[in-house]
């Protein structure tokens, strides 16, 4: 194991902890960068769809993994932010450039004032709330119908920036690089804020909102906050989902995408960056592994591909039961156990990532 | 008339909701848990009774099939304890609620596999049948639900608060160390209240059926269960009743008097509110923390 030793204070906070783990964050960058000359168009495609989830991930993240704060609702901001954006381009006329960002921000600034009133909501009083958000949302579409053109759904343009055009069909390399470089500065902000005082204040709360309380943290108006930020960066990820989708509708975002979005972090492993994107790699791909092996397993029996519905979510849930019964800490955790045996080789002991365990005590009174 | 006849049907349905929402207030109330797939254990507890007794099944006699379901769901929801849930204690109570949620997507699988994805009902001697009262014809699949629902809210509040364990079954939830203290055994309490909200989803699920047909996604009516419950007060049974009945005559009259469009948002849009501005619900029993 390196032991790194800091001599300033700034070393606490520092972007990379030392010299050898920026050396591989390049490496990854430069392959993700080398991407799209060794794979088929195909694969470019899949993999700009699991970055996008990966924004969409990193947004709830930072609502549970570093607030502590369930949400059951986030498809909401994913439509909110899809719907911004694309009502911006086609009412509004503005440009892909200026319509995403503030898509966005609708996004956020809609996930805030939601926050206002159930800040004083925790547990599970909150995560119902944002469940009916998601359902009233998912219906608001449909009544709002002169505008969001209901459940017949809208067209996303194609994005176009400074005249060049980005299309997931036409040029599928343009948009994994616009995808690419959007998810590397939602990183670099999710990073940000790990480090600042913000983020740190988002951290007490998750591991005791009484004593973020007693060290002079504002609970309710950092929780609104944590809300503003989730549902923004969320909004982001929506609004490309919007064009990677090209048409979508109020299904598009419904309540399953939601539970789906909370599982894929919680099997990715909360409260990392690296856990949003295992998950949203697990969400990203099962489908096509799913239909890959079922095409192969329909050649091996003879037979042709037998389709049985239901067996993705399915699938996906009896993943996530794995997970939370053998390893609650993801697939993130996993591998940081796995480093650390080797690391540590033979000194690695079974109990290192022990958790404390807690009795149950309630807040009602009879 | 036509308003009685709404009220009736409204109530009918109310109940079915009060019964599922039980469920998650049973669970609640004792393992300070949320089971997100109450609705599907209602959905499978339909199903296993009408895979008895149905003629295309196994064909046995409704009488029979009946309280054998509702002993299956019983032993399923034991065994789905010890095997499942006893691992998470001491866990967080977000992790036992992504669990159940996963565990509604198998649960819903698995029936699609065994019954189909296909509606069918049950064919029960109470489905079909009409009962006059002057004017008024009245199912007598509804008026049954509400005869049985209010029978089981009774029965199960007496339960609560004056046998031993279900005592007991506060007690752990209140304060696990200080139950264990006392001589509780709190993991078979546990075990036993899983068993309980698998038996009421039975008997819901059961008189869901009789009202018309189900189908493998019909677990997902949980969520307004859900939402029932949240509008009672989550860990107060008569609450839980309350609240469904509530979510059960808005829809009817929202869908009658306003738009059809708006009575499936009119549920939540209440929960949404009572959220911001009650938000432990009608029958609150949740007090000020003190450090």
């Amino acid at each position: 194991m390196r032991t790194v030793f800091k001599t300033s204070y700034d070393a606490d906070i520092n972007l990379f902890r030392h010299g050898a783990q920026f050396g591989w964050y390049a490496l990854l960058l430069a392959l993700a960068l080398l991407l799209p000359l060794g794979v088929s168009t195909f694969a470019i495609g899949e993999m700009t769809n699991l970055l996008i989830w990966a924004i969409a991930c990193m947004g709830l993240m930072v609502l549970v993994g570093q607030t502590g704060q369930a949400s059951l609702g986030h498809a909401a901001f994913l439509a909110v932010g899809c719907y911004a954006n694309v009502l911006l381009q086609t009412e509004l006329g503005l440009p892909f450039i200026v319509a995403f960002p503030l898509a966005g921000l609708i996004a956020g600034v809609a996930g805030a004032v939601i926050a206002m009133p159930m800040t004083r909501l925790h547990g599970i009083y909150l995560a119902i709330g944002t469940l009916a958000i998601a359902i009233l949302t998912d219906d608001f579409i449909v009544v709002a119908a002169p505008l969001t053109n209901g459940v017949m759904g809208l067209f996303a343009p194609d994005i176009d920036i400074f005249g060049i055009g980005f299309n997931r069909y036409a040029n599928p390399d343009r948009l994994y690089y616009l995808v690419l470089g959007i998810t590397l500065l939602v990183v670099l902000l999710y990073r940000n804020l790990q480090r600042s005082p913000l983020g740190r204040s988002f951290a007490a709360i998750r591991d005791s909102e009484i004593s973020a309380q007693a060290m002079g943290v504002n609970v309710a108006r950092t929780k609104a906050i944590a809300f503003g930020i989730s549902a923004g960066i969320t909004g982001l990820g929506g609004a490309l989902m919007g064009h990677f989708a090209g048409i979508f509708n109020n299904e598009t975002f419904n309540i399953i995408i939601s539970i789906q979005l909370l599982l894929a972090i919680v099997i990715g492993g909360l409260g990392t960056i690296h856990g949003a994107f295992f998950g949203a790699a697990v969400v990203a791909l099962l489908p096509q592994a799913i239909s890959m092996s079922r095409d192969f397993l329909g050649q091996f029996l003879g037979g042709g591909s037998i389709a049985i519905p239901g067996l993705e979510a399915a699938l996906f849930g009896a993943i996530l039961i794995g997970f939370i019964l053998f390893e609650p800490s993801g697939i993130y955790g996993r591998w940081v156990k796995i480093r650390t045996y080797f690391e540590l080789f033979p000194f690695y002991r079974k109990d290192m990532f022990r958790r404390q365990k807690s009795y149950l005590k309630t807040e009602r009174m009879r | 008339m036509d308003v009685l006849q709404l009220i009736v049907s409204g109530l009918a349905n109310g109940c079915v909701y009060g019964l599922i929402a039980m469920g998650f207030v049973l669970i609640y109330k004792a393992t300070e848990a949320v089971n997100f797939a109450q609705g599907d254990f209602m959905m499978l507890g339909a199903f296993i009774c009408l895979g008895l007794t149905n003629a295309e099944f196994m064909g046995l006699p409704f009488w029979v099939a009946v309280p054998l379901a509702i002993v299956i769901m019983g032993a399923f929801g034991y065994a789905l304890d010890l095997v499942v849930l006893r691992q998470m204690s001491g866990q967080s109570q977000i992790a036992v609620i992504i669990l159940t949620i996963a565990l509604g997507f198998v649960l819903r699988f698995a029936a699609g596999l065994i019954w189909g994805h296909e509606p069918v009902s049950l064919q029960s001697p109470i489905a079909g049948r009409d009962v006059r009262f002057g004017g008024l014809v009245l199912g007598l699949d509804e008026i049954a639900v509400i005869a049985v629902t209010v029978l089981m809210t009774f029965v199960l509040w007496l339960y609560f608060n004056r046998t031993k364990l279900g005592v007991a079954m506060q007690a752990s939830s209140q304060n696990q160390l200080a139950a264990y203290y006392m001589g509780i055994p709190v993991k078979r309490v546990q075990s036993l209240v899983w068993a309980l909200a698998g038996m009421v989803a039975a008997v819901a699920g059961i008189l869901f059926a009789s009202k018309g047909a189900i189908d493998p996604s019909v677990g997902l009516l949980g969520i307004k269960a859900f939402a029932a419950a949240v509008i009672g007060g989550f860990g107060s049974l008569p609450g839980a009743l309350v609240g469904g009945l509530i979510v059960g005559l808005i829809e009817p009259f929202a869908s009658r008097y306003i738009a059809a469009g708006y009575s499936q948002i009119m549920p939540y849009l209440l929960l949404f509110l009572i959220l911001v501005f009650r938000p432990h619900g009608i029958l609150a029993q949740v007090h000020r923390k003190k450090v």
